[in-house]
């Protein structure tokens, strides 16, 4: 099946087996391999991308589905050679050991905080409760939310200003 | 050691981690990613039975399916004498079924295909027909003398029993007994669980044909070990053999073994000519690699009426599954399980153990552990704290009255470890008072009167990682030293190599930074590798918590030669003697003219442009460490939970946990293995379960059946240290990793028992689930 979508900003044509799995387009004909597999039941998240702006699990995504819309990855996520907040944010926080789950978890946060840019912990713990973590025990990812949310409501008043 | 400047952010310095750019930016390389030109994809096909004959393979149908390159069977493997391998207990597995299954899930076949949808196609196409036997499931009834006999690929098994070993003084022991006031037991279960990386395991194989040169891209937390496996194995002449390990995501021991997909995608891609990758699925993860636990334990503790301890004894029974597959030295059977006296001061102590084969999967692995000491720990914790209630006193005040003090470190146990350093007081008090214990004490008498229930748990435990001294510690006859090697270049910057292996524990920034604090080269000017045969020096692996204690001390060795070696490089340019020299982090200066200078990158430049004629140019060299002692972390995690009545259902209202890793590289790397470990904890007191019904099926085959918790049921974590440095190790470091996984489960399970101890509840099962709490509450109320 042909299909045509947006991944990243850039607009892809591609011919594609109906059954094949939007993370194996990405990751095998895209190369874009930061996006993770880590189970088979649609319960770890790693695999977590941006369709349309919305997280979805896309290993429960079929590639052909995606047509005409928009994806963003976690290489999409820096923009302009700058890293999103949420980049950073891990980073400062120590909200990363093996960086396995990492992409997913970004991706869910910029999500959150597009929608809520001011979570309560709740918020934030329920927001990622589809992302497993195996690492970090969470409490450094939920505190690098925070240091997002803060750091993008500071830019937004200094645009604002 | 002193800390350094904060400049050079050495050791004691919360630096951000130097291998985060690349991984919040999608740029790791993980194996799956690896892609190589005209690279074939392999699946496995597993065994849907426990226990079985196999009377056929029929692979014809699946061989005609456009895109299948090859099917691998036990057979053909057997033409080149790989069907079977060694497990790393010096046992035998087989890499592909050949005679019979033995769990469900085993290795049966493989197809290689162009792609990987094909792969799995044909596994579809593959007719088995087995003759079905009758399932061991319970290692119990394995050991009985009419069970049927699992291993009979093995001349000399007659029965199920996979090893029997003891340790300790039994007459002692037994002797201690006869004498106590009061003696306290307790049967409890620690249950199979899996480490579950998010990661699953696979390797890219890739022989070239013309060379035959084996570059093998594997998910190992132990690449040179691996390599000799291999070497041993396959027969292929070890310099032909490249292990590399790029980017883990995450190991906890799932990745210490040797598993079969490993040596099947080795052997299609020798065969083939071609790149062959493997990548397990998750259920395959689950059913198939390295489990954890598996111990049926019995222990009994005699004390005096006050409360002094005077013997332990334990007996326990493992399920090792089809295959001794324990990664563990090799002259221990039960792991490290004997350093379960803790951290009392016990003048007698007996332990045995014996293990039967099962219908399971094989594994054993130290999962987040230091070989069985997580099992170890949480037997004497859990029976500390029953010991307390029976004597009427209060468990921190029992432990205080025995721990072993201060004074006495180094000190030996009875079971023959010799313990380093500790101050387990001090730990304990800066616990209780965190969390407010006497407080907590006050608020759980008044709430019991008005019938709520709330549980203060403790653990206050004794660690031994940092695997280990030559003399004691091998795995399959390699010793366990590990390695450095420091180039420092001509600019000042350098490279660091090491015989470990990160798996998300930041070794890019740690190891760096005992550089910066030996040499006085900023960590960003010192580049960390690992995980490539070829290129680092021979080193054990990462497992165990052994990543610090030997390959950290090995780096501050290499660091210090180099220091030597710069010290005369630097007395030859300032033109003074080397006792005119003084060092302070990152230079050389005469003594009483401090000005008279030279900068360790001064001497790095001098090293290769203008060095002493007596001396060799250069500034590099290697260090293998033969640590004379394991190191003894400790620590105590206090856990409060409120139970609902209604349903059973057990939240964590606080857990303060005190460590004691002796000098902490980076605190901010040591907190977060710390959160990661108490959560670990958490997920094995809760919920990770993986059982079988009586069939052998395994319940717990995917994310649905295996619960992990996530961030919505974690608990936050407080934490806090006390200092006391190893005396032996260079910079007075212990290890870390595991040390929250080993004392949190009996802490959190502790609490949930203790919220129900007045009514005379003494012991629940791992997972405390909602259930048995509620059935617990149940019984101790229809009793009453
Ligand atoms: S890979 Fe686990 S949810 Fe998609
Ligand atoms: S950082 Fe390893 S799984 Fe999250």
């Amino acid at each position: 099946m042909e299909i045509t979508v947006t991944v990243n900003g850039e607009k892809t044509e591609a011919d594609i087996e109906p059954r094949n799995l939007l993370v194996h387009f990405l990751r095998e004909d895209l190369r874009l391999t930061g996006t993770h597999v880590g189970c088979d039941t649609s319960h770890c998240g790693a695999c977590t991308v941006l369709l349309d702006g919305l997280p979805v699990k896309s290993c429960t995504v079929l590639a052909v589905q995606t047509d005409g819309r928009d994806v963003t990855t976690v290489e999409g996520l820096a923009q302009n050679g700058e890293l999103h907040p949420i980049q950073e944010a891990f980073k400062e926080e120590h909200g990363l050991q093996c960086g396995f789950c990492t992409p997913g978890m970004m991706l869910t946060s910029a999500a959150l905080l597009e929608q809520t840019p001011d979570p309560t912990e709740e918020d934030i713990r329920w927001a990622l409760s589809g992302n497993i973590c195996r690492c970090t025990g969470y409490m450094n990812i939920v505190k690098a939310v925070q240091w997002a949310s803060s750091k993008m409501k500071a830019e937004a008043t200094d645009s604002g200003s | 050691m002193a800390v350094t400047e904060h400049e050079i952010a050495g050791v004691g310095h919360s630096i951000k981690r130097k291998e985060d750019a690349r991984f919040i930016q999608g740029k790791g390389t993980y194996v799956d990613d690896i892609s190589l030109p005209g690279m074939l994809h392999m699946a496995i096909l597993r065994s849907p039975l426990a226990h079985a004959r196999i009377v056929s393979i029929d692979a014809e149908r699946a061989q005609a399916l456009p895109g299948v390159v090859a099917v691998v069977t036990g057979e053909l493997l057997g033409q080149h004498n790989l069907a079977w391998m060694p497990t790393m207990s010096g046992d035998t597995q087989a890499v592909f079924a050949t005679d019979k299954v033995r769990f469900q899930g085993q290795e049966v076949a493989a197809v290689v295909a162009e792609d990987a949808y094909t792969a799995h196609d044909a596994l579809e196409l593959i007719d088995v027909e087995y003759d079905p036997l009758p399932a061991v499931v319970d290692p119990k009834k394995a050991l009985e003398p009419d069970a049927p006999i699992i291993r009979d690929d093995k001349d000399d098994q007659a029965d199920n029993r996979c090893y029997r070993w003891e340790t300790g003084d039994k007459s002692a022991t037994d002797r201690a007994f006869e004498q106590a006031d009061v003696v306290v037991s307790l049967d409890t279960f620690y249950p199979r669980c899996h480490p579950s990386p998010l990661e699953t395991c696979g390797i890219v194989a890739d022989v070239n044909p013309v060379t035959g040169k084996a570059t093998l891209h594997m998910t190992s937390q132990a690449p040179h070990a691996h390599r000799t496996v291999f070497a041993l194995v396959a027969g292929l002449p070890e310099q032909n053999i490249q292990i590399k390990t790029p980017d883990i995501g995450g190991g906890f021991g799932n990745k210490v073994p040797v598993y079969p997909g490993y040596v099947a995608a080795t052997a299609a891609s020798l065969l083939l000519g071609k790149p062959v990758k493997w990548v397990e699925d998750r259920s395959e993860n689950l059913i198939s690699t390295g489990f954890a636990r598996d111990y049926h334990m019995h222990g009994e503790l005699a004390m005096k009426r006050d409360g002094t301890m005077l013997a332990l004894r334990v007996h326990l029974l493992s399920d090792n599954g089809a295959f001794f597959a324990d990664a563990q030295p090799t002259k221990v059977k039960a792991g490290l399980f004997h350093i379960v006296t803790g951290s009392y001061d016990l003048p007698a102590a007996h332990v045995s153990a014996e293990g039967a084969y099962t219908n399971k999967a094989p594994g054993g692995v130290a999962y987040r552990c230091s070989f069985r000491v997580t099992e170890a720990s949480y037997m004497i914790e859990r029976l500390v704290q029953n010991a307390a209630y029976e004597l009427g006193m209060d468990p921190a005040e029992l432990r205080r009255k025995n721990f072993i003090a201060p004074d006495k470190f180094p000190y030996e146990s009875v079971t023959g470890f010799v313990y380093d350093s500790g101050n387990y007081e001090a730990a304990m008090d800066l616990a209780l008072e965190k969390v407010g214990y006497k407080e907590l004490r006050d608020e759980q008498k008044r709430l019991r009167e008005d019938g709520k229930l709330l549980g203060i748990g403790m653990a206050s435990f004794t660690e031994v990682v940092g695997a280990g001294p030559a003399k004691d510690y091998d795995i399959l006859g390699l010793k366990m030293f590990d390695s450095a090697e420091l180039r420092v270049h001509p600019t000042g910057k350098a490279i660091l190599k090491i015989g470990v292996q990160t798996q998300g524990q930041g070794h890019e920034t740690t190891f760096a930074q005992i550089v910066a604090s030996e040499l006085g080269i900023p960590p960003e000017d010192i580049l960390v590798q690992y995980g490539d045969t070829d290129n680092v020096p021979y080193g054990m692996g990462t497992y165990a918590s052994r990543s610090t204690p030997t390959a950290g001390a090995a780096t501050a060795m290499i660091s210090r030669k180099l220091r030597d070696k710069a010290k005369k490089i630097a007395a030859h340019t300032l033109e003074v003697s080397e006792d005119d020299l003084e060092w302070e982090t990152g230079r050389f200066f005469v003594k009483g003219a401090p000005d008279k200078a030279a900068t360790i990158q001064d001497v790095a430049f001098a090293a290769y442009t203008n060095h002493p004629e007596d001396l060799e140019a250069g500034l590099e060299g290697s260090h293998y460490y033969n640590p004379p002692n394991m190191t003894y972390p400790f620590g105590t995690y206090v856990v409060v939970v409120e139970i609902d009545e209604g349903t059973g259902e057990w939240k964590v209202r606080r857990v303060v946990a005190v460590d004691d890793c002796g000098v902490r590289i980076n605190p901010m790397i040591v907190e977060g293995q710390l959160h990661g470990g108490l959560a670990e904890g958490f997920a094995i007191a809760a919920m990770q379960l993986i059982s079988f019904d009586e069939d052998g099926n395994c319940i717990g085959s995917n994310f649905t059946d295996y619960l992990l918790p996530t961030s919505w049921e974690t608990p936050n974590f407080e934490t806090f240290a006390t200092v006391t440095p190893s005396p032996h190790h260079p910079f007075g470091a212990k290890g870390v990793g595991e040390s929250a996984t080993v004392g949190s489960p009996a802490a959190y399970v502790n609490a949930v028992v203790d919220a129900l101890a007045h009514l005379g509840v003494r012991n629940l099962e791992m997972p405390v689930t909602p259930a048995r709490v509620w059935e617990a509450l149940q019984e101790a109320r229809s009793g009453s």
